[in-house]
């Protein structure tokens, strides 16, 4: 999975999270609960989202790595190495 | 025991991934949950009816009353969307009118934080400052928080001597959830801010149309729901979860998460014996929050009420008090009332009134002594409604009051507890499964985790948990939903 698909994925995830929010001019350095209205359960959907589609178990301490989008891709890009974009 | 006359597991598969004790608002959304996530769910309910707390019942005349249906904060809109249905969900209505009576003051509040900053200025003259600087701090307030820091210390560091601000900010609280000044002020930090954000919140169609809708949610997602059932132990081998005995029938699963009350859960249901003494240790030290008393008051089919609030917390009381708060000699109630825009359609009206109160002061009295102080109870709580509705002696058809023993009968908790434990039962809770592979529990433990919001979130911490444990124990999982 290519960097772009990876921030797609993650994008694909908070719109169903927060549907009511506007995810397309998210900017990539700044923290995402900055820009929407996310909270601590939020966050725990988006680990729960991607333990679903791509058995991928983040630990409570790498919490910290989803705090922003470009987080989010560094953190994920190796994990999601080699999968492709089937969810 | 009697015999069964009809057998509520027929069906039932011999082995399930999860079994999920009780259909609470936590036990019901983390049903639905694992459900969704790809596991093999059964919700063992001992009662006829589902929502624990979040239940309501009916009676002659066409009336519905509801336990628990108002005053769940906003964020109760998210949770019921992301975990149940967008169609739940957008039936959730604002309570406007929330009234206080008592002899320190007298007004009428939206419940949120502007009108609340206004009031605090306007009607007690705190300077805004203080205000704004009390609302940073509550919000302020986290989970990790030192829990040296009472409630009271935290209004008397604000509002020294100010016992009519600290009944302003605190009744409703302890309505909710049952927490008092001594409790930790980060518990009522965060619960107090979470009403702040934007008011109190009730469900538009009644409890029972809400449990209805959460029914069939849960069968469309795959639960195997049994009523009637009454979990009677959990099989634990080799510090593992293995089955379940409901009805008297053994059913294996894998894990098992309990929405009956914690202390429940690991002295009666698993056994002492299978946890480590010092964990026991301090299960010893978790101590049960207090019970309720309430009257349910129906009005005669044609008669109205006036529009007097949607919440009114009364009290005879000189101040704040939390002894007299849980006496029996009742100084304070909160009245609920439901108009007919709670259930459209219905054109029909009920009050309830509710009390904190404690189990032993109901537990110890003679049968015909119960009797006759429920009734008292009843027509004490009928005189003073009269005050707000006047004539309410005329316009009701039925009225009838529950106890803390009431609340035992139905929810099976310890000393009918009907807001769970106090704050350290948390930690407990959370400490379960490494004590027991696949052991968890979420329901009320401590007032955060409390309430309708609370327990509903709980239930989803808890079931992100169980789905954790079983794809490790169980890798084939993978991606179900992929």
């Amino acid at each position: 999975m290519t960097i772009e698909e990876v921030r797609q994925i993650i994008l694909n995830i908070l719109a169903d999270i927060a549907p009511d929010e506007d995810i397309s001019s998210i900017d990539d350095n700044t923290k995402l609960r900055d820009q929407i209205d996310l909270d601590s359960m939020d966050f725990l959907d988006i680990v729960m989202e991607l333990r679903k589609r791509f058995n991928i178990e983040v630990p409570e301490k790498d919490y910290e790595h989803l705090a922003t989008m470009a987080g989010c891709v560094s953190y994920l890009t190796p994990l999601l190495k080699g999968r492709s974009m089937a969810s | 025991m009697n015999k069964p006359s009809k057998d509520w597991l027929k069906g039932a598969l011999s082995a399930y991934d999860t079994v999920v004790i009780g259909s609470g608002l936590a036990g019901m959304t983390s049903a639905n949950l694992l459900a969704k996530l790809g596991h093999k769910v059964l919700l063992a309910e001992h009662h006829y009816n589902m929502g624990g707390m979040a239940t309501w019942f009916k009676r002659k005349g066409g009336h519905i009353m509801d336990i628990s249906l108002h005053g769940f904060p906003c964020g109760m809109i998210k949770t019921l969307r992301k975990y149940w249905s967008q169609d739940i969900s957008s039936r959730v209505i604002q309570l406007k009118n929330v009234r206080f009576e008592n002899p320190q003051f007298s007004l009428t509040t939206s419940f949120d934080k502007t009108d609340f900053t206004r009031i605090l200025r306007e009607h007690f003259g705190i300077l805004k400052e203080v205000v704004d600087e009390f609302f940073v701090t509550a919000r302020g307030m986290n989970f990790y928080d030192d829990m040296v820091m009472t409630t009271r210390d935290l209004f008397e560091k604000y509002f020294p001597g100010r016992t009519d601000v600290w009944r302003f900010l605190m009744e409703p609280i302890t309505y909710a959830n049952g927490s008092t000044l001594d409790d930790p002020a980060l518990t009522y930090g965060i619960v107090f801010s979470n009403f702040m954000d934007k008011g109190v919140f009730t469900y538009q169609g009644g409890t029972d149309h809400l449990i209805k809708e959460m029914k069939r949610e849960l069968i469309k997602n795959g639960v195997d729901i049994r009523t009637h059932c009454m979990v009677e132990k959990i099989y634990v081998e080799d510090k593992s979860v293995r089955g379940v005995r409901i009805n008297g029938q053994d059913i294996q699963c894998r894990s098992v998460l309990s929405n009956s009350n914690l202390l429940t859960t690991i002295e009666q249901l698993t056994g002492e014996e299978h946890f480590q003494p010092e964990f026991i240790k301090e299960v010893k030290k978790v101590r049960l929050n207090n019970s309720s008393c309430q009257v349910y008051m129906g009005i005669k089919k044609g008669e109205t009420v006036p529009n007097v609030g949607d919440l009114l917390f009364t009290s005879s009381a000189d101040e704040y008090c939390t002894e007299k708060i849980l006496s029996k000699d009742i100084t304070s109630r909160t009245f609920s009332f439901y108009y007919p825009e709670i259930r459209p359609g219905s054109n029909r009206y009920s009050i309830v009134s509710s009390t904190n109160a404690r189990y032993q002061d109901w537990a110890s009295l003679s049968e015909s002594q119960y009797k006759k102080d429920k009734h008292d109870l009843e027509q004490n709580t009928l005189d003073a409604l009269d005050k707000y509705v006047p004539g309410i002696r005329d316009k009701v058809d039925h009225v009838e009051a529950s106890t803390p023993k009431t609340f035992k009968r139905y929810t099976l908790h310890p000393s009918g507890t009907s807001f769970g434990t106090k704050f350290e039962g948390l930690k407990i809770s959370r400490d379960l499964p490494k004590q027991i592979d696949g052991l968890f529990h979420a329901g009320s433990v401590g007032i955060i985790m409390s309430g309708w919001l609370g327990a509903a979130n709980y239930g989803v911490i808890v079931a992100n948990e169980t789905d954790k444990f079983l794809r490790q124990v169980s890798p084939t999982l993978v991606t179900a939903s992929a």
